[in-house]
């Protein structure tokens, strides 16, 4: 029987653990104070496969800066620049 | 209130070069009319549509940004709705963001303009 220490098990690597990166609004720090809704490829990284609206628990973005995403998106929608429901946008 | 404009229309894709030309000039001459004055115009072409509008699948764009008296917009949404080569309008207010924002980007592509010139 091998001997085996109880409840100790020794790793040769030390185990990765997930150092949580701290999330940031993108716009405060880099001072964007409009989000423009002609811009389509900029509102693609706030949508996510389906057309939908990522919400601020995944992309950080601050309260006052997600409305305005909000705002932009929907805009863009109705000018046919953005699709309202899309499958496999990415 | 005067207040600075920008609005952005979709017209048929049926339309022939020269018509689109005219509607676009129409509603140029509307804002003449109005006593509004026109700051900035762009032309993006034909587009594709992100999804079909009136089973329409392309559309030529248009953008004009004004400035004019609040009381002049309903007008001018009116002359949309009535029209039937526009397919799709927007107009929104700009704040003060936004025209910077507007300003910086067109001072950007005069400038790229310029080297342009300077190369050729």
């Amino acid at each position: 029987m091998a001997t085996q220490q109880q409840g100790e098990i020794k790793y040769l690597t030390p185990i990765a653990v997930d150092t949580k990166k701290k999330k940031y609004c993108r716009f405060k720090k880099s001072g964007i104070k409009y989000i423009d809704y002609k811009d389509a490829d900029f509102l693609m990284k706030f949508i996510n496969e389906q057309g939908k609206l990522l919400p601020r628990r995944i992309t950080g973005t601050s309260t006052k800066y997600q409305r305005k995403v909000a705002q932009a998106v929907k805009r863009a929608r109705h000018l046919a620049l953005l699709p309202y429901v899309a499958d496999m946008l990415k | 209130m005067l207040h600075q404009y920008e609005t952005v229309f979709i017209m048929t894709p049926v339309l022939s070069e020269e018509q689109m030309k005219e509607t676009v000039e129409k509603y140029q001459k509307f804002l003449v009319t109005k006593k509004a004055e026109i700051i900035h115009e762009e032309h993006w072409g034909l587009k594709k549509l992100a999804y079909p509008i009136q089973k329409k699948s392309t559309g030529f764009y248009h953008l004009i940004e004004f400035k004019a008296e609040t009381s002049v917009i309903k007008e001018w949404e009116v002359t949309y709705k009535r029209d039937e080569r526009i397919l799709r309008f927007l107009t929104t207010v700009l704040d003060k963001h936004s025209l910077a924002y507007n300003e910086k980007k067109r001072a950007k592509s005069r400038d790229k303009k310029k080297e342009k010139e300077v190369q050729e």
